[in-house]
């Protein structure tokens, strides 16, 4: 099996494409990226994966909610 | 700028993140009018040179928890798989091709099958994806928000993508079947 090592990488992505890891940190993950294709394959994924969810969940905000919330704001004055 | 305007830039994002809170589009709504009007009546309670956009948030969460998520739908309750997952070859392997591109695999996945994945997922868990993933705030503020410590956001973030993942894997091998 090739997955048991890909665990910890697995959870490292996560915090490398989140932006949490610290500068040393980042470090290691770039250089792992750079010597491992298994996982620069995942990593593109993800980072494509994630802005088509954000894409396809996305709804934008009704216009009569905007009045509505622009009306909340003159009755609050 | 006045509060009440600044407050009025993040509408759009407040409203993002109650669409996927809130069950459906009308507690959506509700969910939004009701965190502006409380912002609006207790913006002394703002700490002006904050994040307001986490401010917000802050309110809508705890309305949302107030609404006792009621008239919410029931999570679907799955096994979390323990192995590394990766949706990527779950998808290369469902297609029955290997060195597909990335675009490619992810074009399977239909808008549909993602809005119903995220929906399905238990409430805490889809919280804090909607906040980090969706509304682009840190573990450390989205910990604020829901005020849960950073490890719970870590825990929940991590199962979260993986449910959702899996049953998006589930739809094309589904589809395929």
């Amino acid at each position: 099996m090739t997955e048991a090592p890909h665990r910890a990488c697995e959870e490292l992505l996560e915090l490398y494409l989140d932006g949490e890891l610290g500068e040393g940190e980042v470090r290691g993950a770039e250089e792992h990226l750079d010597a491992c294709g298994y996982c620069r394959r995942n990593y593109r994924f993800e980072r494509l994966f994630r802005a088509y969810m954000r894409q396809a969940v996305s709804e934008p905000i009704p216009p009569e909610l905007s009045s509505k919330l622009a009306a909340l704001r003159s009755s609050a004055v | 700028m006045r509060f009440e305007e600044e407050a009025l830039e993040h509408a759009d994002q407040v409203y993002q993140v109650a669409r996927h809170m809130a069950g459906s589009r009308e507690d959506a709504e509700e969910l939004v009018q009701d965190t502006y009007a409380r912002a609006f009546r207790s913006w002394r309670s703002f700490e002006p040179g904050t994040n307001m956009r986490a401010w917000l948030m802050r309110i809508l969460t705890n309305l949302n928890i107030d609404r006792g998520r009621k008239k919410q739908r029931r999570p679907v309750e799955q096994p979390l798989e323990e192995s590394a997952y990766s949706l990527y070859d779950r998808l290369e392997q469902a297609g029955g091709r290997s060195g597909e591109d990335e675009e490619k695999l992810i074009g399977r996945l239909s808008q549909s099958a993602i809005v119903e994945a995220l929906a399905d997922l238990p409430h805490d868990f889809r919280d804090v994806l909607v906040l980090v993933d969706l509304g682009d705030f840190s573990y450390q503020e989205t910990a604020q928000i829901l005020a849960i410590p950073v490890g719970t956001v870590m825990s929940r973030l991590h199962r979260a993508r993986r449910l959702l993942r899996q049953s998006l894997a589930a739809t094309v091998t589904e589809g395929n079947a």
